[in-house]
């Protein structure tokens, strides 16, 4: 593994290969937070059953992305510094209370859900679709289900819902291609929870150029200590 | 739910009653509606119990790496192995219950102190190479343990323990593995391997419990075939097991008496510090307080979660009744 931090090229199918493949990491990373905190035991494994199907797709996706800049998996997590990479802001938020982590999952769920079924014309992002998908659906079925129970529960948990929905909002601009068709699929599902879609406003962006969050940086710091700190070394 | 089950059993028999006896000298398998001595129960409650908890309290300091695992293949595979702890905990709450009590009841046995759980999880986790270590070390001693309960006279927990093992033998041969590249990798990566050695070798052997001459459940336990090895002799088993694959990656033991006794094939060991295992489960051990406090803190977090998802339970069977 390289010494110095690594700069894949700026070519637009590399950064979409990147793009999909941080977003399935950071999301995965953070679902991978809650094990051994969850609130009970059947949720704990089904949360560690996510983050791994998201750290697989991750996997799979840089090695496509390897493809085209030559770098291992590894490299392209370990070794890239924050401003490299082209997850969407959503991903990198701290995981907040239960509410957010599964608010969060659901938005995003249906949003990886519209990208996978649109289909690639890169044979090796439609190979790595094809499998996601499944596992996606089960991802925001989870999550939906969830949402509803919470939102539908008690007073706290629909508060806390509704919060998690609200603080959520502005950041799901970024993940939305089709706006008009995400909503479709997402506002059903905020009725069924008695929860309040919120109108849409002012939409964070910047993590698909690089411009993150404070909390990215610490996320990373985190994750890549180890290649970090012995430049070289195999594990 | 404790005394519908003693309702339904059969008049219970005493602990020394010779038929009971009988069907345990005859490898018959105890099943939760058959007559059974209380002792026998509540030891079996005790047992499973114990462990059930150390599946969950373990997944704590093993978690504590998933985040900075040094490779994507080694943050997925810790993140299926801490699950497939969760996963153990959930079967042996579950064969738990089979004797009539709730996995709420003993889970707040746990949370409120009363609860044991393997001293060994009370100690930290301070690199990477200690998720090798606990992989083939803890892992592997719990394989020690655990293989003779597959034949455990109660047949639930049994069950259950076969199909944990096979899990358990695949995270010692994944720990062994993460050691054997540390000790073929760096000079650093060598030193880290052979710290975590040192410091978990003596915790490990703690892991099977009190000398024979002091360990006070054995006898009964050996008698009704809930358990077929003394502790001494599994830790021996483990030490002859372990000691060879530890010098096959180079790293050294932290006890100048290890040695192999020509005569009898074993290694013998040094003097365990029975004290430091008194004090470790006794709650005085480096983690004790922060992994009883994590666990709080996550059965605390959730409870609104849990009740939010009762009371959505309990509206959708209202509204089946109104309809
Ligand atoms: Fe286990
Ligand atoms: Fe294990």
């Amino acid at each position: 593994m390289a010494t110095t931090s690594i700069f894949p090229g700026e070519s637009p199918d590399i950064q979409t290969r990147l793009a999909l493949a941080d977003d399935a990491l950071i999301l995965g990373h953070r679902t991978s937070e809650w094990t051994g905190h969850a609130p009970l035991l059947e949720e704990e494994l089904a949360l560690a059953n996510i983050a791994l199907d998201l750290i697989g797709q991750a996997r799979a996706l840089y090695q496509a992305a390897g493809e085209l800049t030559g770098h291992s998996e590894d490299e392209l997590a370990f070794l890239r510094d924050p401003a490299a990479f082209r997850n969407a802001l959503i991903v990198e938020l701290p995981n907040g209370d239960f509410a957010f982590t599964i608010a969060r999952l659901f938005f995003v769920s249906v949003a990886s859900d519209r990208r996978w079924r649109a289909g690639f014309d890169d044979p090796a992002l439609s190979a790595v679709a094809e499998k996601a998908m499944k596992e996606t659906a089960y991802h925001i079925r989870h999550a939906a289900e969830w949402l509803i129970r919470l939102g539908d529960g008690t007073g706290e948990s629909h508060r806390r819902a509704q919060e998690a929905v609200d603080a959520l909002w502005p950041y799901t601009g970024e993940i939305t291609d089709n706006r008009a068709a995400w909503l479709q699929a997402v506002a059903p599902v905020l009725i069924r929870a008695t929860l309040q879609q919120p109108k849409d406003s002012w939409m964070q962006s910047g993590g698909r150029d690089g411009r993150h969050t404070e909390h990215l940086g610490h996320l990373l710091a985190e994750m890549q200590i180890l290649p970090r700190t012995f430049p070289g070394a195999r594990w | 739910m404790y005394s519908q089950a003693l309702n339904n059993a059969p008049a219970e028999p005493a602990a020394d009653d010779p038929r009971f006896q009988a069907r345990i000298d005859a490898e018959d398998r105890i099943e939760p509606n058959d007559a059974m001595p209380e002792a026998y129960r509540r030891t079996l409650i005790r047992q499973i119990s114990q462990h059930a908890h150390s599946e969950i309290v373990g997944m704590l300091p093993e978690g504590n790496w998933i985040t900075r695992a040094p490779s994507l293949r080694r943050k997925a595979a810790l993140l299926a192995k801490v699950q497939d702890e969760g996963g153990h905990g959930l079967y042996l709450y579950a064969a738990a219950e089979t004797l009539g009590v709730s996995r709420e009841e003993l889970v707040d046995q746990l949370l409120s102190g009363r609860a044991k759980y393997s001293s060994i999880f009370n100690y930290p986790t301070l690199s990477w190479a200690d998720i090798g270590t606990i992989g083939w070390l803890v892992d592997g001693a719990a394989i020690m343990n655990q293989i003779p309960l597959c034949r455990c006279s109660y047949g639930p927990y049994a069950r259950a323990m076969i199909r944990v093992c096979k899990e358990e033998s695949f995270h010692q041969r994944q720990g062994y593995e993460i050691m054997l590249t540390l000790c073929r990798g760096t000079e650093e990566q060598k030193a880290m391997a052979q710290d975590a050695l040192n410091r978990w070798w003596w915790p490990c052997l703690m892991m099977f419990g009190p000398p024979d001459t002091l360990s006070p459940h054995s006898d009964t336990s050996m008698r009704w075939k809930i358990k077929r090895f003394t502790n001494d002799s599994l830790r021996q088993k483990f030490v002859d097991a372990t000691v060879p694959q530890g010098l096959h990656l180079g790293l050294t033991f932290p006890d100048p008496a290890l040695r192999l006794d020509e005569t009898t094939g074993h290694w013998a060991f040094g003097e365990i510090d029975w004290d430091e295992f008194r004090r470790v489960l006794s709650g005085d051990g480096p983690c004790n307080r922060e992994r009883l406090a994590a666990r709080r803190k996550a059965h605390a977090d959730g409870a609104w979660v849990r009740e939010a998802a009762q009371a959505w339970a309990a509206k959708q069977a209202a509204g089946r009744e109104a309809a």
